[in-house]
């Protein structure tokens, strides 16, 4: 009874102002991960030789980095090179940048796996290269990566939390205080958990729409 | 500038990969209404010819024009000649994600720049032509091979080319799909459309080109109307070659 009580007044209360956090985290973060991600993977594939390299060390650093100490670099290191970021802006920052080079790897794979003479066909019709890109190959890609883009977001939901070693109190970082204070660790983290399994789940299936409402008869899509 | 009705003239085009020598000073030119045939065995560059012609393939030497108008060296206006030189390929190379009215559509809207319900309009003319107006919101792999390529005629088609080429149109089709791809491109031919058709089609070759030409190892070895390469083959291998055929 207590700890209903407890729940319901105390924690679910505090924990909604967290999870309010975690969804502006996600949020702001997911759609330019795939955003940058799709342009580092044309780079890598498209691109001159500077922008393969610099595509290519991109990926290499983004993916090579851990996220915790990115995270610190950019709200810790950055203001004695100047640059002071909000805790709120510094996660994002950092989910971008790891959230994109994973991204630009799925999607580089689903170029690469688009057959090259449609490539050659867009051309043939006299289209620019960009234009190919554009509206030949990305919308094909981006259809085939979907499964793996999913999975960086799974993963975005569930290091969001890392914003929290910033002073960012997202969900993680509300419940902490909130069983801190009362003294309630099983129950917090046991509902905290639960939060996160709902928003996996409800990711998941919309990723299954998702997937369905943008099929295209007889093409492969990402899955194997 | 010509004053004859002369569209494409090709000038002593060669390329190579690595060592081998692919195209080996290639000339010929392209009337109005004209259709050349190039048959020969694989591998002797016929592709790598058509794809010189619209700078797919960018050759060593020789140059290109199109109404007197250079294609080689164009640089950036590339696009331009490209949009009126259109190209079918022996896979169809339809856009997998695109239905056929779509596939139809998208040059006209990015290239040519129409609005939406111009494009869809002329698309579907274009499909018509080819008889697949009931088609149209068909995806690719809804498609035989032979719906799909004839979507890839009124794909190229529906940017009102001065010329067309066809590489290998009926290669990947299953023998009983070849007639109704050739059915069209035969009616193009009556009404006038200039084309270069690359084919192992000989009987088709012989009934509907103006012109034939044999190539071998990166030359054209002979060229003349259908009745003479038939009757008086000069060359040994075309007459092996063009026997193979008659058969069928
Ligand atoms: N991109 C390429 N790189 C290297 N070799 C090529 C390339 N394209 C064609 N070739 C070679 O050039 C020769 C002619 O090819 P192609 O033009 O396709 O002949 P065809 O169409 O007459 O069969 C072949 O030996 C082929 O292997
Ligand atoms: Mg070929």
């Amino acid at each position: 009874m207590d700890q209903l009580a407890f729940i319901a007044d105390i924690l679910l209360p505090a924990l909604w102002g967290g999870l309010l956090v975690t969804l502006q985290l996600i949020a702001a973060a997911a759609p330019f991960g795939v955003l940058i991600g799709a342009g580092i993977a044309v780079g890598r594939v498209y691109g001159s030789r500077p922008v393969q390299y610099f595509s290519r060390a991109y990926v290499a650093f983004f993916k090579g980095c851990p996220l915790l100490l990115l995270l610190f670099i950019l709200y810790f290191g950055l203001p004695s090179a100047g640059i002071s970021l909000s805790p709120f802006t510094a996660s994002v920052l950092g989910f971008i940048f790891c959230n994109s080079a994973y991204d630009s790897e799925y999607i580089r794979g689903a170029i690469k796996s688009i057959r090259e003479g449609q490539f050659t066909a867009g051309l043939a019709l006299g289209m620019t290269r960009g234009q190919v890109i554009r509206n030949v190959i990305l919308p094909q890609a981006l259809r085939r990566a979907i499964p793996g883009l999913v999975n960086e977001f799974v993963y975005l939901i569930k290091y969001s939390s890392l914003a929290y070693m910033i002073t960012v109190i997202e969900l993680t970082g509300a419940g902490k205080m909130v069983a801190t204070r009362y003294f309630t660790y099983n129950e917090t983290f046991l509902v905290i958990g639960l939060v996160y399994l709902s928003l996996v789940t409800v990711t998941t299936i919309g990723a299954h729409l998702l997937e369905r409402r943008v099929a295209v008869p007889g093409m492969a899509s990402g899955r194997h | 500038m010509t004053t004859d009705d002369t569209i494409l003239r090709v000038e002593g085009l060669a390329k190579s990969f690595g060592t081998t020598e692919v195209l080996k000073e290639i000339s010929f030119t392209v009337r109005k209404g004209e259709t050349k045939a190039f048959i020969g065995p694989s591998g002797t560059g016929k592709s790598t010819l058509l794809r010189c012609i619209n700078q797919l393939i960018v050759p060593d030497r020789g140059r290109v024009y199109l109404h007197g108008e250079e294609v080689t060296h164009a640089g950036a206006k590339i696009n331009q000649y490209r949009a009126k030189i259109g190209m079918v390929f022996q896979n169809f190379n339809l856009f997998d994600h695109l239905t056929a009215l779509r596939n139809v559509e998208i040059a006209l809207l990015k290239v040519k720049g129409m609005k939406e319900g111009e494009a869809r309009e002329k698309a579907l003319f274009e499909l018509r032509r080819v008889g697949l107006e009931d088609r149209a919101d068909h995806y690719p792999a809804q498609l035989s091979g032979g719906q799909a390529q004839r979507v890839s005629i009124a794909r190229a088609l529906a940017m009102d080319p001065d010329v067309m080429l066809f590489d290998e149109p009926t290669s990947a089709l299953d023998p009983e799909l070849t007639g109704e791809v050739l059915e069209v491109i035969r009616e193009l031919a009556q009404n006038g459309m200039t084309m270069l058709i690359v084919t192992h089609e000989m009987r088709f070759a012989l009934s509907i080109a103006d012109e034939i030409c044999f190539m071998e190892h990166g030359t054209i070895l002979e060229r003349g109307p259908p009745a003479d390469l038939r009757d008086s083959p000069a060359f040994e291998r075309t007459r092996q070659f063009a026997g193979r055929f008659a058969e069928l």
